[in-house]
């Protein structure tokens, strides 16, 4: 497939890693290299949430959580999000048959359409939804989610559609089951740790977007204030502490979207391998 | 009509599978985008050249390439350095680095912005190191720069990986069994081989970095012509309600974003025509 603008639908490579021997001083220090810059870059920022977090005790931390406007900056990103998730979803397995199962003139502009929302600058995304519907309002905030979020899906189905190959599905129809009972008996069982993965995804893209939403939601405060909005307000008020505290929500949102992909990944594979010894015993 | 579209299939569902891909892309991507044009097309040109070479902008654009370039350079080298030792050797939590490398992918901006700044600020963990020997970070383009190296560290990594792990480890022992020293094997052997990911991986490093908002605005420190990056001058230029500005600048961006995918798509042509060994 022509790869997508977004590398994380690169599902590792189903072939064993083939190690390689270097002499012991080369491969040590490479790793070391690789070792302290993603410690700098990765590791420590990780860590730096949850250590100013906790800077004046569990206690302080509670209190921020339990503010009011904290409530509410959570109760809109839940809502948001959840409406953005349940609209790319359906587009997503929409998008996904249509590019993964047919062959059709313009397949190759559509994957480049599909990819435009992820390479425009979200604060270009959230100023053209202002520009349409003119009104900053609660309205908007959700609606600029919703239009980036999508795309998380698609790209994750598509590899995982293809290489599951049409065979199933096309002898389910033969067979005379109609295109509805093939989706939900052979297609979605198949796809659903890839479905799974790219909900969890867009979801923590939809609740961590702030350049588009912060452009559309006007900063109504207890209003319009998701969580990364408010985090803002909070840290240009020199409340590190709450700011922190709501940061290390969205932080521990991040870690389990990475335990899940490496779930669905491991999964994935395994349904591959078994996927093709049974083709392999059944030739 | 559609059917003269496609090759023939006995799966059902294309045309409501495509009709639906294609109305939500136009209500939510195309439709929205061509505001841009028209809301540009409502100034002169005189107009619309002032807004995107007044001095401000310039000095954002300056910065916005100029960081993104950087980030993307540095995200190169470490990315490909990363990428390979991930596939190539084997040790101690390997999986969960593996996993790791996409945190930027996944950790909000905002979240992003906020901890690197404290991290880098004159008094942060690395900042307070960093200010004794002379370097200020937090509030200068080389804040913008550690931001930007931030969000674009998977693009390299995952793009690298597939390719590396799919590369026989044979032809590097063939060519060092041949006689050839490692930097050799490297740059004669495996260089070719993932050029065209390695500058797709940059590419794509690029392209997020340069439309990067949420977690430059927090380290950057935003002071007009020093370290104001476009996207913060396209919200400043929104909250003073000057769309058309706005969109004018935006439109100078968004054609320099698409060449650079353009770009992207051609090599990726490119990479997928050649032969592959192995």
């Amino acid at each position: 497939m022509a790869t997508t603008a977004s590398p994380r639908i690169l599902t590792a490579p189903r072939t064993k890693p083939r190690v390689r021997t270097d002499p012991a001083l080369v491969r040590w220090a490479l790793i070391a290299i690789g070792g302290v810059f993603l410690g700098l870059f990765l590791l420590l920022p990780l860590a730096a949430v949850f250590a100013n977090a906790f800077a004046k005790g569990a206690t302080a931390y509670m209190a921020a959580l339990r503010e009011p406007e904290a409530a509410s900056a959570i109760r809109l990103t839940l809502l948001a999000s959840a409406i953005a998730v349940c609209l790319n979803v359906v587009f997503g397995v929409a998008a996904a048959w249509a590019i993964a199962r047919f062959d059709f003139t313009g397949k190759n502009l559509l994957i480049t359409l599909i990819d435009v929302p992820f390479s425009v600058s979200p604060v270009i995304s959230g100023m053209i939804f202002v520009l349409l519907f003119g009104a900053q309002g609660w309205f908007g905030s959700w609606l600029a989610a919703r239009d980036l979020k999508i795309i998380f899906a698609v790209p994750e189905l598509i590899p995982v559609m293809q290489a599951l190959g049409g065979e199933e599905e096309e002898a389910a129809v033969t067979l005379g089951a109609s295109g509805w009972k093939t989706f939900f008996r052979i297609t979605l069982p198949n796809i659903k740790w890839g479905l799974l993965y790219g909900i969890i995804l867009c979801n923590a893209r939809a609740m961590g977007e702030f350049g588009a939403v912060s452009v559309v939601s006007g900063h109504i405060r207890g209003l319009t204030n998701t969580m990364p909005l408010y985090i803002e307000i909070l840290y240009n008020d020199y409340q590190f502490v709450p700011a922190f505290a709501i940061a290390s929500l969205l932080t521990l949102l991040a870690v389990v979207t990475l335990v899940a992909k490496s779930l669905v990944e491991w999964k994935t594979e395994r349904q591959a391998a078994e996927h093709d010894s049974v083709t392999e015993e059944g030739l | 009509m559609i059917l003269t579209l496609k090759k023939r299939s006995v799966l059902p569902g294309f045309g409501l599978a495509l009709g639906w891909t294609l109305l939500y892309l136009c209500l939510m991507v195309l439709i929205p985008l061509s505001t841009i044009l028209i809301k540009s097309a409502s100034l002169s040109w005189a107009q619309f050249w002032d807004a995107v070479s007044s001095p401000r902008a310039l000095a954002s654009y300056r910065l916005s390439f100029g960081a993104s370039l950087v980030a993307a350079l540095i995200n190169a080298v470490f990315g490909l350095l990363v990428a390979w030792i991930l596939v190539r050797y084997r040790f101690p939590f390997r999986r969960i680095v593996d996993g790791l490398v996409d945190l930027p992918f996944a950790l909000p901006t905002a979240v992003a912005g906020i901890v690197l700044t404290t991290l880098y600020s004159p008094n942060g963990w690395v900042g307070s190191r960093l200010t004794k020997v002379g370097i200020k970070v937090a509030y200068t383009p080389l804040g913008v720069m550690v931001a930007l190296t931030f969000i674009g560290l998977p693009f390299v990594v995952r793009t690298v990986q597939p390719v590396l792990q799919d590369l026989d480890v044979g032809i590097e022992e063939a060519a060092h069994s041949l006689g050839a020293n490692l930097w050799q094997t490297f740059r004669r052997v495996l260089l070719p081989e993932l050029l065209p990911a390695w500058i797709t991986g940059s590419t794509l490093a690029f392209a997020r970095a340069l439309g990067e908002y949420g977690s430059v605005v927090f380290i950057a420190g935003n002071m007009p012509m020093r370290t104001e990056i476009t996207p913060l001058l396209i919200m400043t230029k929104l909250d003073q309600f000057d769309y058309a500005g706005a969109s004018a600048i935006a439109l100078v961006f968004l054609v320099a974003s698409f060449s650079l995918l353009l770009l992207v798509n051609v090599i990726q042509r490119r990479q997928s025509s050649l032969p592959v060994l192995g």
